[in-house]
């Protein structure tokens, strides 16, 4: 054990404590001045802030600060003050149907500012922030619509959601031809090849003859005798060139054989009716129409 | 002491830690063969494969006469083991790091979709716990192994103890991060693992805590040195922290799964109780325990103030406990317990900034040696970054900054201040400092690479932190724009596309720092490869004689 032998430091001139751990000592330096009373004006600041503000807890309740000020409150003031700004035209989308709505440019204007940021923070997510759409998540910029374009029908497939577990929702179901076995893997080769041929583009002559009539018997249901498709039951158009799993071979025999349908979320128990008007608004317009 | 341990053995340390690891390994053997839970058997697989490797390394140890505990010399094999832990894992969760923000940066490109494990969700937490837990933590268990036995003179209490600390602690991060890749976590940042991983990790804590209280119990000095106050109470703390925030009910025995112990508001404080502390124990106070030893040793110099370290010591442990509730502004916490939390926060700063002044005024002498020494240069930097970091800190943590602020990349930005400028910086001195002295050499392989590591490494936290700044304050500024209708005048995506140069220029940031530490270990590799030099002065191994 080494006795406590305090020394002065010979650049500072300082007096060390005496200690040493492995060659360190310590200087006995006092605390420097303006450490401390920067240490106690923050001490005081949360004082002073204590006083003012909500603090400390006690058995029941807590200290509610001289100023009064409450989160809680200022919530319920800016909700308010919000509603003064968009006053009129929140008040006005409630009770116009949705022709109305479109008919007047002031109102339309609020309503597409209302649908722009609903459709930003919730659409945008799988139809791509302007509505392009992607694999599986339909284009909205477009004038081809699976489940009807028209205002109402926006408005229907935005309450209800489709394939959405809704009472109400669109509901329809492509049968998994494949996976089932409904038709073989080779039939499923040649409706591939059908449908290639359905959408102008060549394909093997041979294979389409085969598939015609399995085509005629399986799929003009929905699809029609043309492959035009059907909105009633969300059946796309095949002869265009629009396709929501993909327009390659691989993808057309994929869909076929597994028979996907895509699933929207009924937004009608999230957002309030007006809400929804707002959006059908944007959707349309949005879509070029 | 009076006790001497006979070479080869005859202590009883060894054959109680074999016996153990072998009922360890039989347990979890007959556990992943009972369970049919798959994420359960992964894990018991690893503690079996972790039970035969390290049973066989023990028997083989015994056998070969190495665990002789030669109460003479210190121990310094363990802190070699952590230095190249320390160095291997920084690198990995760096790299890990690197790719995260790659992935923010270029979402079509890093997008592996035949690879889940590989998904942003799942490499976060291996980026933050590899950088925090891997390397921070072995960074602070080798230092104060080394630091302990010098500054007590004592060899390191308990026998084999150390080695299972380090090679347990090791199988705790290993469990952690396939668990992560594989999709085990409990949700709670900086304390993802599930409660087989958190009873693991609290068995390998309790062992480092008895090492470091069992060498300060038997240490030949009359005084304790103040940099093992700061590891003792990292230790301390971050035990109560780490069983505290992971009290929970098993989903089942055999199941990896549990159900925490709070709900709601009440996990979320305590949630942040425990991450802001993890901050305050784990990154503040062990790693200034970390500069408390290295910035004299290195220069030379006395500590500036013996009072300022006790003061700042006491306010610091005191006051950063109650901060935790400044992470939930404006959330379901009651505003009380916010006012709570943004005040300590504010009074937190000048304890903080004591350790600050204490290391900066040691160099009171000797600043030349900033210019001449690159290794202090770094860790001089390193306290700059802390003193920089933790005054943003108590500023963040005013509601109206908060109110901007939060969620954003502002808060990432000065996470990263203070994990690469002063955890990062601070450890890499004390290891350019540690490889010569633990391998015998006179000098590093090159101060040239130590120039080079620090100018990449300082660059890229700059350009990161820039960045950060940035795209934080602009995307804080988006989000509560409203246009004069009263609506959000962006939408989320708008603000994610917004910030896609300041991602390109953090990535490139990361990328900096993560080559500089390449460099380092390059450099280190090299030395430990220099012929080696008898040391005859205080840092070779021998026990100074007993007075």
């Amino acid at each position: 054990m080494t006795d406590t032998v305090r020394e002065k430091d010979e650049h500072s001139g300082v007096e060390t404590t005496g200690h040493e751990w492995d060659g360190i000592r310590e200087l006995d330096n006092p605390l420097p001045r303006w450490w401390l009373w920067v240490f106690y004006a923050c001490i005081a600041f949360s004082i002073g802030y204590w006083v003012l503000m909500p603090s400390w807890p006690g058995v029941s309740g807590y200290t509610r600060g001289l100023l009064g000020q409450s989160d809680r409150a200022a919530v319920g003031k800016a909700l308010s003050d919000l509603a003064t700004v968009r006053g009129a035209g929140a008040a006005k989308l409630k009770t116009a149907s949705l022709a109305q709505i479109e008919s007047d440019p002031e109102l339309q204007a609020y309503a597409l500012q209302v649908g722009a940021s609903i459709f930003g923070d919730n659409c945008a997510t799988c139809h791509g922030a302007g509505g392009g759409g992607s694999k599986g998540y339909a284009n909205l910029r477009d004038d081809v619509w699976l489940w009807g374009g028209t205002l109402e029908d926006i408005q229907q497939t935005l309450t209800y959601g489709i394939r959405s577990g809704d009472d109400q929702a669109r509901m329809s179901q492509m049968p998994a031809f494949g996976r089932d076995g409904l038709l073989q893997p080779a039939q499923v080769a040649d409706m591939t090849e059908y449908v290639v041929a359905l959408s102008g583009r060549k394909a093997a002559a041979a294979a389409v003859t085969r598939a015609t009539p399995v085509f005629a018997e399986q799929c003009v249901s929905c699809h029609g005798p043309a492959g035009k498709g059907m909105q009633s039951v969300g059946a796309p158009d095949l002869t265009d060139s629009d396709w929501l799993f993909g327009s390659d071979r691989a993808s057309i025999s994929s869909q076929i054989h597994n028979g996907r349908g895509g699933v929207m979320p009924a937004w009608g128990n999230r957002f309030s009716p007006e809400t929804i008007k707002a959006l059908a608004v944007y959707v349309h317009a949005n879509s070029g129409q | 002491m009076t006790q001497v341990a006979k070479p080869g053995g005859g202590s009883l340390d060894g054959p109680i830690l074999l016996i153990s690891t072998v009922f360890i390994g039989l347990l979890f053997a007959v556990g992943a063969a009972m369970s049919d839970d798959p994420l359960f058997q992964l894990q018991a697989y690893i503690f079996v494969a972790a039970a035969v490797i390290g049973g066989f390394s023990l028997n083989a140890a015994m056998s070969g006469g190495l665990l002789n505990n030669d109460a003479s010399k210190y121990m310094d094999g363990v802190v070699r083991a952590g230095v190249i832990a320390t160095m291997f894992w920084g690198a990995v969760g760096m790299l890990v790091g690197v790719v995260v923000a790659s992935q923010l940066t270029w979402p079509d490109i890093f997008y592996f979709s035949d690879f889940g494990w590989l998904n942003f969700g799942r490499l976060r937490p291996l980026h933050t716990s590899a950088v925090v837990f891997a390397f921070g933590g072995n960074a602070l268990i080798c230092t104060s192994f080394y630091v302990v036995q010098r500054t007590c003179r004592a060899r390191l209490f308990g026998g084999v103890l150390p080695w299972f600390v380090f090679w347990g602690y090791q199988l705790f991060i290993v469990l952690a991060a396939v668990g992560y890749l594989a999709g085990i976590t409990q949700g709670k940042e900086y304390a993802e693992p599930e409660w087989i991983v958190d009873l693991w990790l609290t068995v390998v804590w309790v062992g480092y805590l008895f090492t470091f209280l069992g060498t300060i119990w038997k240490r030949k000095e009359p005084h304790i040195y103040v940099a093992n106050w700061f590891y003792l109470a990292m230790i301390v703390t971050v035990a109560l922290l780490h069983i505290v925030n992971n009290l929970a009910v098993p989903v089942g025995l055999l199941n990896h799964s549990s159900v925490p112990l709070f709900g709601g508001v009440q996990s979320a404080l305590t949630q942040w109780w425990y991450g802001h502390n993890a901050v305050g124990f784990f990154l503040t106070a062990g790693f200034l325990a970390i500069m408390y030893y290295f910035v004299p040793k290195r220069i030379g110099r006395p500590i500036y103030s013996y009072r300022l370290s006790i003061v700042h010591f006491w306010a610091l442990i005191f006051i950063y406990i109650w901060a935790g509730p400044h992470h939930l502004h404006y959330t379901a916490l009651p505003q009380w317990a916010q006012t709570l939390g943004m005040t300590f926060s504010i009074m937190l700063w000048m304890p903080s900034w004591g350790g600050m002044i204490n290391g900066l005024m040691t160099l009171s002498g000797a600043w030349d040696k900033l210019r001449t020494d690159p290794v202090v240069r770094m860790m001089v930097v390193a306290i700059a970054f802390y003193g920089m970091s933790t005054f943003e800190g108590p500023v963040m943590s005013i509601r109206a900054v908060n109110a901007l602020s939060h969620y954003t990349d502002w808060t990432i930005g000065h996470v990263h201040s203070g994990a690469l400028g002063w955890v990062g910086f601070i450890s890499f001195g004390a290891i350019y400092c540690l490889v010569p002295w633990l391998w015998k050499k006179d000098r590093l392989y090159s101060n040239n690479l130590v120039e080079w590591h620090f100018w990449i490494a300082t660059t890229g936290i700059v350009l990161y932190i820039c960045a950060m700044w940035v795209s934080g304050i602009m995307e804080g500024l988006m989000w509560r724009e409203y246009t004069p209708q009263g609506f959000l005048a962006w939408s989320f995506i708008e603000t994610v596309s917004a910030k896609h140069v300041e991602n390109i220029i953090r990535t490139v940031g990361g990328l900096m720092f993560l080559s500089g530490t390449l460099v380092m270990i390059y450099n280190l590799w090299r030395t430990v490869r220099l012929p080696s030099v008898e040391t005859s002065d205080a840092l070779s191994a021998p026990l100074p004689a007993a007075a």
